[in-house]
């Protein structure tokens, strides 16, 4: 695991978004007057006449991009996740999704992680609310490189997806990897006694979570699930038949998320080991510096290390 | 429409307090909106120093005005003139969006006294404000319902479908204000989403539309007194600003829309507006 280069998901998608423009003629780009945040501010310097700003209007910036799609552009639309999945919520689910558009939504600033802004932009819902829809891919990759990838991956694919994004600053830790395949999750270490299955911003602390068990001889695996949906459920089949307990860690409510996705997975499974879901425990996040929240919502690797050590001395 | 030079005095004085911790707390949590914080100031000082009925001990007394600020993102210039006015310690503002803290990165209405609804998500304070308003209305009370908005806020599609729904219901005890301060997040209104000819598409709504400099207390005052005193008629102020009034590098530069100024400069910028503070003495 490289620590040296810290890179957020933000910025690695305005980067790309700039390569790939390059390229592809037919990308468009638009926000909602978030481009400086979003970081489609490089898209917009580089090829103005393919970036629009909506102005704050993201419930008109949505259904502007339906329309756009719908004559061969593939419109890439940013803004804080809290007001792509909540605001415009209903333009998603019913005009894009419904009419099954190749729109790109990329949503940054997801998670109580965003930090100082506070509860009213932090959005703990967002997977849930968008994994709910049918038609609808859910992508949270877990660093820079991966979000790269994973913007190719969501504009070579026909169809919605939702990107999730982050802003803090995270390390690499999918160098490794060279593929991204929408729905197939990347199992980054074997484990015997506990799997834990992450996405986004908790995937390194999961793999940090992971080296510190080892040490104390308990097998961690670690995987992670940058699709939500399609969820890789081989995967998770797997882990539950090969560990005696799983759980799940993400930037979100406990209520509908990965963790749930995962769960329901499990449901009617023959072999189901008990699950621990790590996350916002039904509440509205608050302002606080990025550090400062994960450990007040217990969203950090000594969170999952003192979860694993419950769960084992219970199971024992 | 009297006000005398003393009153006019005395609140500019306490404009300059306003902006000095709107410049600390901003500084010292290295995080919060600066320019559009400062070009509230005077529209803020007018109402809550002198024209709301308001009791800061008693922030849930049944006849007071209401004040929503629709603006959220404001939230430390409304935090400013709380605490001078005594809902809470002047003290408590260094807290500002940190953990623990009341004064959330946005207001809070479950954490912060005297604010009245939670806003941050820009457009919905509006409706809210309205909502109170007509509830007003329809129980026969006479309490009176301000609000304040951002220009760039006026995108959103809901400011309009508020401003239909007012004029429809025929709910007079809205004053609506916009700090016209000419900027939103990624630069000029007029470039990202033209919003002229503003004065127009108000009337069109049906509203009575009154435009005043926005940094004079003076014409803020005056214009308050009549949008109460007629209560014929829902009230439109577009309170001309300058966005990060009052410190000159942040004054018209659309980077301190959500900047703060590093800790030296803020202490400094803080002592030069103790001198101007000092002129009034
Ligand atoms: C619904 C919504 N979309 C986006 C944002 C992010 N945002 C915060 S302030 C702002 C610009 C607002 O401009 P304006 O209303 O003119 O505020 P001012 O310039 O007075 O600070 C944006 C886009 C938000 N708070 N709410």
């Amino acid at each position: 695991m490289s620590l040296n280069k810290l890179i957020a998901t933000r910025d690695a998608f305005g980067e790309e978004l700039v390569e790939i423009g390059k390229k592809n003629k037919n990308l468009v780009v638009l926000s909602a007057d978030l481009a400086k945040s979003t970081r489609t501010i490089e898209f917009a310097t580089v090829f103005p006449e393919r970036f629009f700003n909506a102005g704050v209007a993201e419930q008109n910036m949505m259904g502007i991009a339906a329309g756009l799609s719908t004559s061969g552009f593939v419109p890439i639309v940013s803004t804080l996740a809290i007001f792509a999945a909540g605001r415009a919520y209903d333009q998603v689910r019913n005009t894009i999704a419904h009419s099954r558009l190749n729109v790109k939504i990329v949503a940054t600033h997801s998670g109580v992680s965003m930090g100082k802004d506070g509860s009213s932009h932090q959005s703990i819902e967002d997977i849930a609310l968008m994994r709910v829809i049918p038609h609808m891919v859910v992508i949270s990759p877990a660093d820079g490189p991966e979000t790269k990838k994973a913007l190719r991956s969501a504009i070579e694919y026909e169809g919605p997806v939702y990107m999730r994004l982050g802003r803090p600053e995270l390390p690499v830790v999918t160098q490794h990897i060279n593929s991204f395949n929408i729905g197939k999750a990347d199992v980054l270490q074997e484990g015997t006694d506990v799997s834990i299955i992450t996405c986004g911003i908790m995937v390194h602390q999961a793999l940090k979570a992971a080296e510190i068990l080892s040490s104390q001889n308990i097998r961690a695996g670690v995987i992670n699930m940058h699709t939500i949906k399609p969820l890789d459920v081989e995967v998770i089949h797997q882990a539950a038949r090969s560990t005696l307990v799983i759980l799940t860690a993400e930037d979100h409510s406990i209520i509908g998320g990965l963790g749930s996705a995962v769960l329901e997975t499990l449901s009617c499974a023959n072999i189901r080991p008990p699950v621990y879901r790590i996350g916002v425990r039904d509440v509205f996040g608050e302002s606080g510096s990025t550090d400062q929240l994960m450990k007040k919502y217990e969203l950090t690797w000594e969170n999952i290390v003192q979860a694993v050590h419950k769960i084992l001395n219970r199971n024992n | 429409m009297n006000h005398s030079p003393e009153l006019i005095v005395e609140l500019k004085r306490k404009t300059i307090k306003v902006r000095q911790e709107i410049i600390r707390m901003t500084s010292i949590a290295q995080s919060g909106h600066l320019g559009g914080s400062l070009s509230c100031v005077e529209v803020l000082a007018a109402l809550f120093f002198h024209q709301m009925r308001h009791d800061p001990h008693n922030p849930s007394w049944e006849e007071r005005d209401r004040f929503i600020l629709s603006k959220g993102h404001a939230a430390p210039a409304l935090y400013a003139t709380l605490a001078l006015s005594g809902y809470f310690p002047v003290e408590e503002l260094p807290t500002f969006r940190s953990v623990e803290s009341r004064l959330q990165g946005h207001p809070d209405s479950t954490k912060t006294p005297g604010v009245e609804i939670s806003t941050g998500s820009l457009g919905q304070g509006f409706s809210a404000a309205v909502g109170m308003a007509l509830g007003f209305k329809i129980s026969g009370r006479k309490n009176h319902v301000y609000t304040l908005l951002g220009d760039g806020e006026l995108n959103e599609g809901e400011v309009w479908e508020t401003a239909m729904f007012v004029n429809h219901h025929q709910i007079k005890g809205i004053t609506a204000i916009i700090d016209r301060n000419y900027g939103q997040n990624d630069g000029a209104t007029e470039e990202i989403m033209s919003l002229e000819p503003l004065t127009a598409k108000w009337m069109a709504f049906g509203w009575d539309v009154y435009e005043v400099n926005g940094h004079s207390i003076k014409e803020i005052l005056d214009v308050l007194d009549q949008s109460i005193q007629q209560r014929k008629k829902q009230v439109v102020i577009i309170a001309r600003t300058v966005k990060g009034k009052g410190v000159s590098i942040v004054e018209g530069n659309h980077n301190y829309h959500a900047k703060t100024l590093p800790r030296e400069l803020a202490d400094k910028v803080i002592g030069e507006l103790q001198e101007r503070f000092d002129e009034f003495e």
